[in-house]
């Protein structure tokens, strides 16, 4: 990169010494700003396609929950609490098991095989989430539904507080279960994450710490992972950003109502599967509506995924 | 009770239970896996192959779809492997210390995990509204959107890691910018490019949600890409959600499929970029 300033001569004589080097460098320069075009393009497109929606409803659109296309009155409110509860149970699932997996990994798993199995899921973390989103509705959400909710709904007093949480059609398509396989979803991608953080520690200072004569436990809690407490906060809200926008594992599962949810075993929706749904049959207001709903995901999302590359600084995940 | 203990007691827990945390998660990844082998392999068979999606409850296989996305995945690669090697190389060799060189760097990061879904909709505003319908390469330019930051992301990093002194040998012997990356540095980073292209591939090769509005899909073989195009993801989606058997076992086999190729890909990849690594 420190050469980069030794680079600096006019561009005239850059054609007379080889007129492709020129040309070269406007090629590269206009691959970037297509980078930059894009995302601009992305916004104009969000913000012009869902125009007639969010003129129409204004803040409404954001805070009340109808959607109804033989009336054509739409509001967001449903789908942007459902994706926001979605997203933030699967992190809480799936943190604390990622974070024990990684630390099994580096600390306590024999090396012999530690290796194999961080490959093995570093290589999970790539399965397409159609497969993970056909596993929730072929073989979890029946289990889910037999074992789970049949046995709650039974036992439980439909008045009480938990009653009234765990309330639902004992389908196995809720919120819960969708929260449930987006957490395992995301857990092959942040663990192998926080493997490689943990990794990225020089040894000599996990060694003072054992030399002070801490446990395990107290490595782990005190030493290292406040070492690398950014890093991992990056990767937690890149992990939140792909909960927030995952479209096919949640459709699948969470059943595509539009009530507001009010329990965790209610069927529900989120933006990305909302559009998903109803995107093709859409005309007019409705697909205005629609495209709003992809701004809202949009402006979620890039508030998140920028805190998090700025966590994450130069770091490459 | 006497603190030492305490301590070690709380150790022993805190080592159970990140065991067990690592034996559930590994089994919940195991059982997907197994669910998705004994499920996927009762569908493929030679039909499979040589066969199109067929209507509800008669015999059928996938052979427009693998086709569809092979071309799909195929055109988008072009597109993001052009488009990202050369937006790799700026950031690593021309402008990337500028500050419109962190600009693009940070917006590629977002597009990155930008959720795919967004690109099916502005690939939609800007290229199946103008053009009038869905077509396949409208869903060709969707996947290529999506690779295109990695690519640019991992040859930007490989580009970095090779020796300032390959440059200052071009430089040396006369030669412009464009030959010394084209002859020297390319060349040497060649293995790590590939990796990167790879990479992309199998990100793309996946994806449902932005084939669901600009590819659409087909029930027939097409090789017209003007048209709406049949692709694995997109054939997968609508079968798994039929309460039709003969469709259900077809998107299992698809689903399989689909991940015997990505993990295919992916440890490709891998090994490539390891062969690099231990010369």
């Amino acid at each position: 990169m420190s050469l980069q300033s030794a680079r600096q001569s006019s561009f005239l004589a850059r054609f007379l010494a080889d007129p492709a080097d020129p040309i070269f460098r406007s090629l590269a320069f206009a691959a970037a700003t297509m980078l930059l075009v894009t995302l601009g393009g992305l916004i104009i497109a969000l913000i012009i396609g869902g125009w007639p929606a969010l003129s129409k409803f204004g803040l409404s659109f954001l805070f009340t929950n109808s959607w109804n296309p033989v009336t054509e009155v739409y509001g967001a409110a449903g789908p942007i609490v459902g994706t926001l509860i979605t997203a933030l149970l699967s992190l809480a699932i799936a943190l604390p098991i990622a974070v024990c997996v990684s630390v099994f990994l580096t600390q306590y798993c024999p090396k012999v095989i530690a290796q194999p199995i961080s490959t093995a899921i570093e290589l999970l973390a790539g399965i397409p989430s159609i497969v993970y989103g056909m596993w929730g509705l072929f073989v979890f959400a029946p289990w889910f539904a037999k074992t789970v909710q049949l046995p709650i709904l039974t036992n439980l007093d439909p008045e009480s507080f938990w009653g009234k949480l765990l309330s639902g059609v004992p389908n196995g398509a809720n919120i819960f279960t969708a929260s449930i396989v987006l957490a395992i979803m995301i857990l092959p991608y942040m663990a192998a994450v926080f493997r490689e953080l943990f990794r990225s520690i020089p040894p000599h200072v996990r060694e003072a710490a054992f030399g002070l004569g801490c446990t395990s436990f107290e490595v782990v809690g005190s030493v290292l992972i406040p070492y690398v407490k950014k890093g991992m906060i990056g990767v937690v809200m890149l992990g939140f950003g792909r909960a927030l926008g995952e479209t096919m594992a949640v459709t699948f599962i969470i059943g595509n109502s539009h009530r507001f949810p009010d329990s965790l075993f209610a069927s529900g929706s989120t933006l990305a599967s909302t559009i998903a749904n109803e995107f093709n049959e859409a005309q007019g207001l409705h697909l205005a509506s629609l495209i709003g709903l992809g701004l809202v995901l949009f402006l979620i999302t890039f508030i998140v995924l920028a805190i998090a590359r700025t966590l994450l600084s130069s770091q490459r995940y | 009770m006497d603190r030492a203990l305490r301590r070690k007691l709380l150790n022993q827990a805190f080592v159970v239970v990140c065991t067990g945390a690592a034996l559930i998660a590994l089994a919940a990844l195991a059982l997907i896996m197994f669910s998705l082998f004994t499920k996927g392999m009762g569908g493929v068979d030679v039909m499979l192959f040589t066969a199109d999606t067929p209507a509800p409850d008669s015999p059928g296989g996938l052979r427009n779809a693998i086709v569809g996305s092979i071309m799909m995945c195929s055109v988008a690669m072009l597109i993001a492997v052009v488009i990202g090697v050369l937006a790799g190389t700026w950031l690593a060799e021309i402008g990337g210390s500028s500050p419109y060189g962190h600009v693009v760097r940070f917006l590629n990061d977002v597009l990155l995990s930008a959720p795919s879904i967004l690109i099916g909709l502005f690939v939609y505003w800007w290229v199946v509204v103008p053009m009038g319908g869905f077509s396949g390469w409208a869903g060709a330019i969707a996947l290529g959107i999506l690779a295109t930051p990695i690519v640019t992301r991992t040859t930007e990093d490989i580009l970095n890691l090779q020796p300032n002194a390959l440059r200052e040998a071009g430089m040396a012997l006369g030669a412009s910018q464009w030959v010394t990356v084209k002859s020297i540095i390319w060349r040497a980073a060649g293995a790590g490019m590939l990796t990167g292209g790879l990479l992309g591939f199998a990100r793309i090769s996946g994806e449902t949600a932005p084939l669901l509005f600009t590819a659409l899909n087909n029930q027939f073989l097409s090789f017209d890409m003007s048209k709406p195009f049949a692709s694995l993801p997109g054939a997968i989606y609508p079968f798994a959600m039929s309460p039709y058997d003969t469709w259900n076992t077809l998107a299992w086999a698809g689903a399989l499929l689909i991940t015997l190729a990505v993990l295919g890909v992916n440890i490709l990849g891998r090994w490539l970029a390891r062969d690099k690594d231990h010369k």
